[in-house]
Parts: structure tokens; sequence; C-alpha cells
């Protein structure tokens, strides 16, 4: 298979494919998850200021009091590098026009150099971030095999972009197969690892003010 | 026996001037990415050696790429290359045809050490009838003619990588001359592959007069291909590349964008995966390449360009629609279902089997 025929791969058959397994695990997913439902709560409701679940939707962005500066790492290098994905990946003229290809829906995008620095950004923050899991024993005890798998294939999409754009290492055009690739395997992954919480993070932390509120706990 | 002409003395009853023959010996090294002062030593080689044979055979293909070759900027130094050299079958160039046609090959053939020139791709299946010159399927010609060859030269993509008669479905099981050479149906001979839809003629030209200069093959890329032509992508070379990096991008063929010349990348534009000369060596006499005429590359040079999906979507764009995902959504949702039934069911039956703990159970 020449790279030619590797790239019309990852694009046509391969694309197919990864989105397929995606559409399949995010839906079945979320009704899983959505259908378990609670049991009605017959207490009254307590009032307390700032407890909603929209509340805690917002609130849970910001770090606690005091813990920035106790796990400056895990606040400011998680901060960096979920604000570099999204500009990375929504605001990359060329991720804008398969977007477009896919749902019709475009907006304007960002100069390259601009994505090139926040791509740079984003691999150094990731690295920083599996660095310090690796060195705090408390993160390394509890760090498991999809720790690791999913900060990987994380990762991967975003350094062979970067090389692919630079023309580093390989040639464009493997490199380029290689990021389309690796973008297709996060896809497949990302429904069923921990990465799914790209879906159920605000619904969760809805969930949770919501049943604190309840309780007069604003959290 | 008659001494074959050197070049020399056939350039000069041709009348050709030693200024003139020098002037293309200077343009033919710095296509090959030689300092001007090789000129006078290619002159002297080239003027030295004797017309090699040549035998251009022609096989599923459209004569695009003679088209590109004979119409070029005719008669300017390069057309006469080909005086050069001994063109001793050609089915578009020569005046024989029939049985007198076939002569000329195998009078060219009984002297070992000529060179073979391939356009069109090499039909395979049903025993190779799909495309038959007096009598003899392209396979059988090619292998015999190849025999004694001292290299092939493949001209356009179609002899070089399949082209469009390998386009999916490939009705004529359609392959390139490589192909057959790994797959043991024709012999094993050094082969040079000049791609391109057609190829660039002072490309063609110049894989020849280094071959006749060196005597020897060219460095090649991965897909055979000379480096000192194919070693740039036409991203790399483009002069709309500062538009690229800068993110302004022609969203139409009659935008503003377009107006001003900015990148075709989103009109489909190849040239990132396109490695050519088309940037630099350009087209018509120098004068201009497709992306500088507006149109996006197409990608020509590379291996199943016309598989990579539509010459008008984006490098990042599928190339074929994505039928697989409304079914897996629909599966998405039948599963999504039957789980939630059997946590429902689960969980009621949790509730079912639940025993209340009474004062009775305390005292146990």
């Amino acid at each position: 298979m020449s790279e030619i025929e590797f790239l019309n791969w990852v694009r046509g058959d391969g694309l197919n494919l990864a989105i397929s397994v995606f559409l399949l695990g995010v839906i079945w997913r979320l009704i899983e998850i959505f259908s378990l439902g609670r049991k009605p709560d017959l207490s009254a409701s307590r009032q307390a200021a700032g407890a909603s679940g929209l509340h805690t939707v917002f609130r849970r962005s910001l770090p606690p009091p005091g813990m920035v500066k106790r796990s400056p790492v895990s606040y400011i290098g998680g901060y960096i590098f979920h604000i570099g994905l999204a500009v990375v990946v929504f605001l990359f003229a060329p991720h804008i026009k398969l977007i477009e290809s896919l749902v019709g829906l475009s907006w304007p995008a960002l100069p390259s150099q601009i994505i090139d620095l926040v791509a740079v950004i984003t691999l150094v923050a990731m690295v920083v971030v599996l660095v310090d899991r690796f060195t705090k024993p408390v993160k390394r005890y509890l760090s498991t095999f999809e720790d690791y798998f999913t900060w990987t294939v994380t990762f991967l999409p975003v350094l062979t972009g970067y090389l692919a754009v630079k023309h580093l290492l390989l040639p464009y055009t493997t490199m380029l197969a290689l990021h389309i690739l690796t973008v297709e395997i996060l896809l497949v992954v990302l429904p069923f690892t921990k990465l799914f919480h790209a879906f159920t993070v605000f619904g969760s932390r809805w969930f949770n003010g919501h049943v604190n509120a309840h309780k007069g706990v604003p959290v | 026996m008659n001494r074959r002409p050197t070049v020399a003395e056939q350039l000069a009853k041709r009348g050709v001037s030693r200024r003139a023959f020098l002037k293309f010996c200077a343009a033919a090294a710095s296509l090959m990415a030689l300092p001007p002062s090789m000129a006078p030593a290619i002159a002297e080689a080239l003027g030295k050696r004797t017309r090699p044979s040549v035998i251009w055979l022609s096989f599923q293909e459209c004569t695009g790429c003679t088209e590109s070759l004979t119409r070029s900027h005719t008669p300017t130094i390069e057309s006469l290359i080909f005086d050069m050299i001994s063109l001793d079958y050609h089915h578009t160039l020569q005046a024989a045809s029939g049985t007198a046609a076939e002569h000329a090959r195998e009078q060219a053939m009984a002297e070992p050490g000529y060179l073979v020139l391939v356009d069109g791709s090499i039909p395979t299946k049903d025993d190779g009838i799909y495309s038959i010159i007096a009598g003899m399927t392209n396979l059988q010609m090619l292998k015999e003619t190849l025999e004694n060859a001292a290299a092939v030269v493949t001209i356009g993509t179609c002899a070089a990588f399949g082209g469009i008669p390998k386009a999916d479905p490939n009705p004529t099981g359609a392959k390139s001359v490589q192909a057959l050479m790994d797959e043991g149906l024709v012999p094993r001979k050094p082969v040079i592959n000049v791609p391109g839809c057609p190829p660039i003629p002072t490309v063609i030209t110049g894989v020849l007069a280094h071959y006749l200069t060196f005597g020897e093959i060219p460095e090649l890329d991965h897909l055979g291909r000379p480096t000192m032509y194919f070693g740039d992508s036409i991203h790399d070379r483009c002069y709309r590349r500062p538009f690229y990096d800068q993110g302004k991008f022609a969203k139409t063929f009659d935008d503003e964008g377009a107006r001003k010349g900015w990148c075709l990348f989103e009109l489909g534009c190849k040239g990132p995966t396109t490695y050519n000369a088309c940037a630099t060596a350009k087209w018509n006499n120098g004068t201009s390449f497709p992306i500088e005429s507006g149109h996006g590359c197409i990608g020509c040079s590379e291996p199943d360009f016309w598989d990579a999906g539509s010459f008008y979507s984006a490098l990042s764009m599928p190339t074929k629609p994505l039928d697989l995902a409304a079914g897996a959504a629909v599966a998405g949702v039948v599963i999504g279902a039957g789980v939630a039934f059997a946590n429902r069911s689960k969980k009621s039956s949790a509730k079912a089997a639940h025993k209340a703990t009474g004062l009775a159970d305390l005292e146990k």
C-alpha cells in the first residue's frame, strides 16, 4: 500500500468506520446513562444561595479556593491542554472544512501560525501533566492503564497533526494519513473510555448540583 | 555496418548551432539541479554519445503524454532531444504502419541495450485481451520488448502507477510496469517513473538527457520517480503558500479570495500531497501551472489520484460518503434501549427481592 492509498483509505473507508463506531457508542452510552434515572426525592426542597444545577456547571469550571496552589500542575496544565485542544480541533481551517462537509456548519478559522503555537503549548502541557502523574506518588497510585491509554490516544493526533503541518519526521502524505488514523482511533475509543466525559461533563455537574441544591448545599 | 551517428553529428546535420545546443545543456543542467558550470560537461557527454535506440510502447493510454511532449513548444531545442535518440517505434509519431511498423520494433530489438519508453497501463484481466496491438496483447509485447532492454522509462501516471484505467473498479485489471515486474510477469529492468497526467515535457526530456549524459539511472524516490523533479511537493513550492500559512483561502472560484490569488486548499487543491515540478518547471514554455491559472492541483503524479475523492474536496474532507453512519446511529439507539431495558429489569428485580428489616430481624 503506497502512502496515497493509505491516505485514501483513512479518508474513505477508515473514516466511515470510525465515525460509525463513534456514533453508535455515543448514542448507546447517552441512552444508557440517561435512562438510569433516580428515585424521586420526596423530601421538601431546601433553599441556599448559589445552589442549583446551573451554578455547579459553572462553579466546577473554576478551581476550589486554595487548590491551584496545592495542585498547580493539574489545574493550570489541565486548563491549558483542554482549551488548547478545543482551539486546535475547532479553529484550524482544514478541520472546519471537514466539519462543514459532514454537518454543513462552518465558522472563521484562525491563522495557521496561531494554531501552530497553540498546538505546541498543548503538547507541552500534556507532557507536563503526564510527568506529574508519574512523579506524584498519590496520582501514580490512582492511575490505571486507562489513564495512560486515553492520554496516548489524545496526544497522538495533536502530535501527528503538528508534525504533518510542519513536514517533520515523515513525508507529509504519510504523516497526514497517520494523523487522520490516530483521530479515527480516538473517535473509536472515546465513547467507551473516560474520554466520554466530553459528552457527560456538564450533565453530571448539573445532576450533582441539582441533587445537592435540593438538600440546600451549594457544591 | 553503419555506425550510429553521435548526437553532435546528428545535431550538426540538423543545423542546430553549438550555441543553441549549449543553451539546451544549460537548461538541462538547471532542471537537473546541477550547477551551470556542468553545462559544457553535459554538452561534451551528450555530444560524444551515439544515439541510443528507443522503443516507445503505447498501451492503455490517451496519447496525452505524447501530445504533451510533441506539442510543448515546437520546434524548440527541447523537441530536438528526440534527434539525440533514435526513436525507432512510436505508434503516433512513426510514418510506418501495420507490418512495417512492427518490423521496425523487431529490428530495433535486435541490438540489445535499447531504451523502452512506456505510456499507458497494461491490462491483465482475461489474459489481457482488452488492448491488443498487431495481434499481441500489451502484456506479451511488453514482455518481449523488455527482454534485451537496458532500462524502462514510464511516461505518465498510467504506465507508472496504473492511472485512470486502474481507477476503481479497474475493469481491465490494469497494472503499472513496476507492478508487472514485481509479480514476475515481465523481465525485471531498471525503471524510471515519470508520472503526471500528462508529465511536464521538460521533465520527460530532462530525464532522458540525464540518462544519456550520465549513462545511469538518476536518484529515485520510493515510488521510482527522479528526485530532481519529484523531490518537492507542489505545496512547498507554490507561490500561493504564504496565503495558506496566513489562513487566507478562496471559498469559490469567483470570490474575492480567488481574485486576490489566495490559497486553493479549500477548493480541493492536492498540492500538499503531490510531488512534481509544476510549480518550478511550469507548463507551456514556462508560462504557468494549474494553480497559477486559478485551479487547484489534482494530484495527477501520485498513485491512484483518480480514487482520492472529488478534485474539489479539500484534502481533509472524506473521499467517500459516510454510508455506514445512519445504520450505526440506529444500532446505537437499539443497543442503548436494550441496555436501558436490561438495567431497568435488574433494578426492579432487585427491588422485588429486597426484604424490609424489622424488629424481629434485629433480635435474632
